[in-house]
């Protein structure tokens, strides 16, 4: 066992902890805690992944911003805990075991497609964020200037939706 | 070293507790939250590829989702809003005007 595979399996446990108890947890406040973790044990992968920037955005906009904006609706909403109603009848038989097959049936799909793929390199002399901006802002501009529209529509929709109509 | 193919399981599987988190929790906003746990699942499936076929294209995309998914909680927030407003209740089952 070397350092980067031990770092991997210890974010990996968190991770995936993390979002067991997004399902598990009955109050929406308790599952948002629970998705920061989630989000932050994602932030160090990317980071073992010698994605420094990645992981910054990681952290200040899913970490930060939307999970700010998540635990202000859900206060500002009071919400309180989930309430129990009967599942219909199918989730509850084939849910689970559906899912568990899906997970199951795309992990042994990589298990076999790609065991040619090299091995994750792990130092960040690859994607330096010069790099990274330079590929933004040259090879893919068009799509970049296209996300300015995209949040301009959304800020349009957000305030057409709050406002109260009389 | 740690081999790519490892990523990608962590990647399905939190997809796939995403998909079991979406389908089984009744409130509506713990459900939005299943939809960015998936995002975070392709987004380091999207950082892993970019890694081992050492190109940064796949970062790039995983800013654009990240940019996706900032509208989409703006919108679907503003939405989750309304539908608190309206039906004075966060559970999805309550939420079936187009429901015969």
């Amino acid at each position: 066992m070397t350092a980067p595979l031990i770092i991997f399996f210890v974010l990996a446990t968190v991770a995936v902890l993390g979002a067991i108890s997004l399902i598990l947890q009955r109050h929406p406040i308790h599952s948002a805690l629970s998705l920061i973790v989630v989000m932050v044990a994602l932030a160090g992968l990317s980071l073992l992944l010698g994605a420094e920037f990645v992981a910054a955005v990681q952290i200040i906009v899913y970490g930060g911003a939307i999970m700010v904006l998540f635990i202000f609706v859900i206060m500002l909403l009071n919400a309180g805990e989930e309430e129990r109603t009967n599942f219909s009848r199918l989730a509850t038989f084939a849910g689970l075991p559906l899912a568990v097959a899906l997970a199951g049936f795309i992990a042994a799909a990589i298990a076999h497609s790609s065991s040619n793929l090299p091995a994750a390199a792990q130092n960040g002399a690859l994607s330096s964020t010069r790099a990274l901006s330079m590929m933004l802002f040259s090879e893919f501009v068009y799509p970049f200037e296209l996300t300015s529209f995209l949040i301009l529509v959304a800020i349009l929709g957000a305030v057409v939706l709050a406002q109260r109509e009389n | 070293m740690v081999p790519t193919n490892y990523y990608l399981i962590l990647s399905a599987i939190l997809f796939g507790l995403g998909i079991v988190a979406f389908v089984f929790k009744r409130n509506i906003i713990t459900i939005f939250m299943a939809i960015e746990l998936m995002l975070n699942a392709v987004n380091l499936a999207f950082v892993a590829f970019s890694q081992a076929l050492g190109k940064l294209d796949g970062q790039v995309f995983v800013l654009f989702v990240i940019v996706v998914a900032a509208a989409e909680a703006a919108v679907g927030l503003g939405i989750i809003i309304l539908t608190a407003r309206n039906r004075r209740s966060l559970n999805v089952e309550r939420v079936d005007l187009l429901k015969l």
